[in-house]
């Protein structure tokens, strides 16, 4: 059977993609800042009439059209809504590949008539973009190609064998050659397809990149030419809608294990667990109310998830009552088969559970352990990770007597090299028993840390009649005493 | 009959208990090197962490999940939940205010639902009556008598005399006492060097 491509280019892709979540009535363009200005990065055909063009910078646009309306360009949405296009595409076939920023190819060999041919079809496809407000230039051939030339330069279909004689007056850039290759053909009084094609190969070949006999053979059908279409993307999301509202906190509960049930299913399928998770609850006045849990560790395991989400539903306002339950999984990492372990299993569960309930009330981020760090430097000898993304570490190093409680270094009054005998410390008055040190600790030399500008320090830990037991530095080259712990 | 140390501390397993005093930090720290398990310890994130280095001798840093909550409600929130659970062998809050005693008889029943032990680490005073014990821990100045003069004496060996004066200052189940006690570093326990205050 022979292929039949369409080629779907939208030239004002990102320029409508904007104007239709908030359009203007007054000439319109997308700016982005490139090569040190901002630039006019696509337009809209009004702002094309005032003598605009793609690239210009936009104070000199402004100059021609004072009354320009513009908006930052997002090259990284406009992207996305090509893919999103593309997904729509396949209402017409299955095979749908993108091409380049704003274009599509449709491999609709043997679907044509499914719509009654291939003339009504590209007027569906016409009639439905241009409902949704975009602009589009179709061409359909045997070749991905000449469908590109003809979406780009001659609107409309080109039959089986006729493939020649639609190209070949279209000027040399309709074979996707680069400006630089077209202009240098040019020179040579090259301009049309059809005068490339009558040269003799060899020469071309041996004269130009084989990109020019390549994207010739490619128009012509001599070379085959791939369309990807795009990976489906698998979803982790499930809805449940419901005939009648529900407002029970049971009734609800009930509704969100069955959708947990089939999420888990899914993920289980896709050896993936999810990582965080969003229960969205859509109410009869259209108000919606989301439900967010991040899990401390990648799951799939229904009740576990669903214990979890108890705390969060129980907050919801059902108002006139919820008609629909969307459950997706907004983050997944994989996950494995896990061998059931008798021994460890269901303790370790259960802490990952706690860290995940903490976390949904202080924030998992907040949930933290302590790691060694390899420094001498007191402060610096741990660091603290999130519990959720980390484990616990295995041997901590033993070091020397460290206070149990490390803080900012308090000025105290004191002379001398060895610890003052009596001293004010957060308002009490207090009388050393006995000291221990010193204990010398250099900063290091490579690290300009502020609170270490004092240089070296030399430690002492002191027991005092109070029953304090501090952790004392003194700077020996700027004389000064400091507490910076306790022993408690 | 006085009261003996081994019957109250380690500390009742699934109760909520209260500490109080200078030295309460090493306290926990020691009742936590007691348990097993994770070691949940709750804190208000404008304190300063504990120093895992200061506590890796009475108790593996390891095993904690430091947990910071914005104010005390969130800290008690979080020690409840984490009690409920029962998935860790100690939790350790520590507060700046005072224990309403719905909030004390909150944790207590948490606790015993779900068989994990708390320590609240209280200001002087602030406890609730709910508590199963309380005690304060304060360092002990002079262990060996009184002090012969003022100099500070360098000490040559690394022979630590640490003492502290654990009092027992409620008890739900019994009487009131107080014990001199000294950690021993080598055997990972607590040594009680004289009772009643000695």
């Amino acid at each position: 059977m022979q292929r039949r491509i369409v080629s779907l280019w939208f030239p004002r892709l990102a320029a409508e993609r904007s104007l239709r979540a908030r359009p203007v009535d007054a000439p319109f363009a997308l700016s982005l800042f490139d090569r040190n200005s901002e630039r006019l990065y696509d337009l809209c055909p009004r702002a094309e009439s005032f003598g605009l063009n793609r690239g210009m910078t936009l104070v000199h646009a402004r100059s021609f059209c004072p009354g320009l309306l513009t908006r930052p360009a997002d090259p990284a949405a406009d992207q996305r809504f090509l893919r999103m296009l593309a997904r729509w595409a396949t209402r017409y076939c299955p095979w749908v590949g993108l091409d380049g920023r704003n274009g599509l190819f449709l491999d609709i060999t043997g679907s044509a008539h499914l719509l009654g041919g291939e003339e009504p079809l590209l007027d569906d496809i016409r009639a439905r973009l241009a409902r949704a407000g975009l602009t589009a230039r179709l061409g359909l051939a045997d070749t991905p190609g000449t469908a590109w030339a003809l979406s780009r330069f001659a609107e409309g279909i080109a039959e089986t064998g006729e493939t020649l004689a639609r190209i070949g007056p279209l000027p040399l850039s309709a074979l996707r050659l680069s400006d630089q290759t077209c202009t240098s053909l040019e020179r040579l009084g090259i301009a049309t397809v059809s005068q490339l094609y009558n040269l003799p190969r060899a020469t071309v070949a041996r004269r130009y990149e084989p990109d020019v006999l390549r994207r010739l053979d490619q128009a012509l059908g001599a070379l085959p030419e791939q369309i990807s279409p795009l990976g489906e993307e698998p979803g982790f999301a499930v809805r449940m809608t419901l005939p009648d509202p529900i407002g029970l906190l049971d009734d609800v509960m009930a509704a969100a294990r069955r959708l947990t049930a089939h999420l888990c299913q899914r993920l289980d399928t896709a050896q993936k667990g999810a990582r965080s998770l969003k229960l969205t609850f859509r109410r009869v006045d259209q108000e919606n109310q989301a439900v967010e849990l991040k899990l401390a560790r990648p799951m799939r395991d229904p009740e576990r998830i669903l214990a979890l989400f108890e705390r969060g539903v129980s907050a919801v306002d059902a108002g006139y009552g919820i008609d629909m339950i969307r459950l997706e999984a907004t983050e997944v990492e994989p996950l494995g088969m896990r061998q059931l372990d008798r021994t460890e299993g269901l303790e370790k569960d259960g802490l990952d559970d706690l860290i995940t309930q903490l976390g949904n009330r202080v924030g998992l981020d907040n949930i933290l352990r302590f790691q060694p760090v390899d420094s001498h430097i007191p402060e610096r000898s741990f660091k603290l990770v999130p519990a959720a993304y980390s484990r616990p570490a295995q041997a901590w190093p033993a070091n020397r007597p460290r206070p149990i409680r490390l803080f900012a270094p308090e000025p105290i009054s004191g002379t001398g090299f060895e610890p003052p005998r009596r001293f004010r410390w957060r308002g009490r008055a207090l009388t050393v028993f006995e000291a221990e040190g010193p204990e010398r600790i250099t900063p290091a030399w490579w690290d300009l840390d502020d609170s270490w500008a004092k240089g070296l320090r030399d430690y002492w830990r002191i027991a005092t009649h109070q029953g304090q037991r501090l952790w004392l530095f003194h700077t020996p080259q700027h004389p000064a005493w400091f507490v910076q712990g306790e022993f408690g | 009959m006085s009261l003996k140390f081994s019957s109250v501390f380690p500390l009742k397993h699934a109760r909520a208990h209260e500490v109080c005093g200078d030295s309460a930090l090493s306290f926990a720290a020691i009742a936590a090197g007691m348990t097993k398990g994770a070691v949940v310890w709750i804190s208000e994130d404008w304190r300063p962490t504990v120093n895992p280095e200061g506590l890796a001798p009475y108790c593996d840093p390891g095993r904690l999940l430091l947990t910071r909550a914005g104010n005390q409600l969130t800290a008690l929130a979080s020690a409840e939940t984490a009690l409920r659970s029962g998935a860790a062998g100690l939790v350790v809050a520590e507060l700046s205010g005072t224990v309403g005693l719905t909030e004390g008889r909150r944790l207590q029943l948490a606790a015993e639902a779900g068989r994990t032990t708390a320590i609240l680490l209280i200001p002087e005073g602030a406890g609730s009556n709910a508590a199963e014990t309380r005690w304060r821990s304060t360092g002990l100045a002079a262990p060996s008598g009184p002090s012969s003069g003022l100099a500070p004496v360098p000490r040559q060996n690394g022979h630590d005399s640490t003492h502290w004066r654990w009092s027992l200052i409620k008890n739900k189940i019994g009487t009131l006492s107080e014990w001199v006690v000294r950690w021993d570093a080598a055997a990972h326990r607590v040594i009680v060097v004289s009772e009643a205050g000695g």
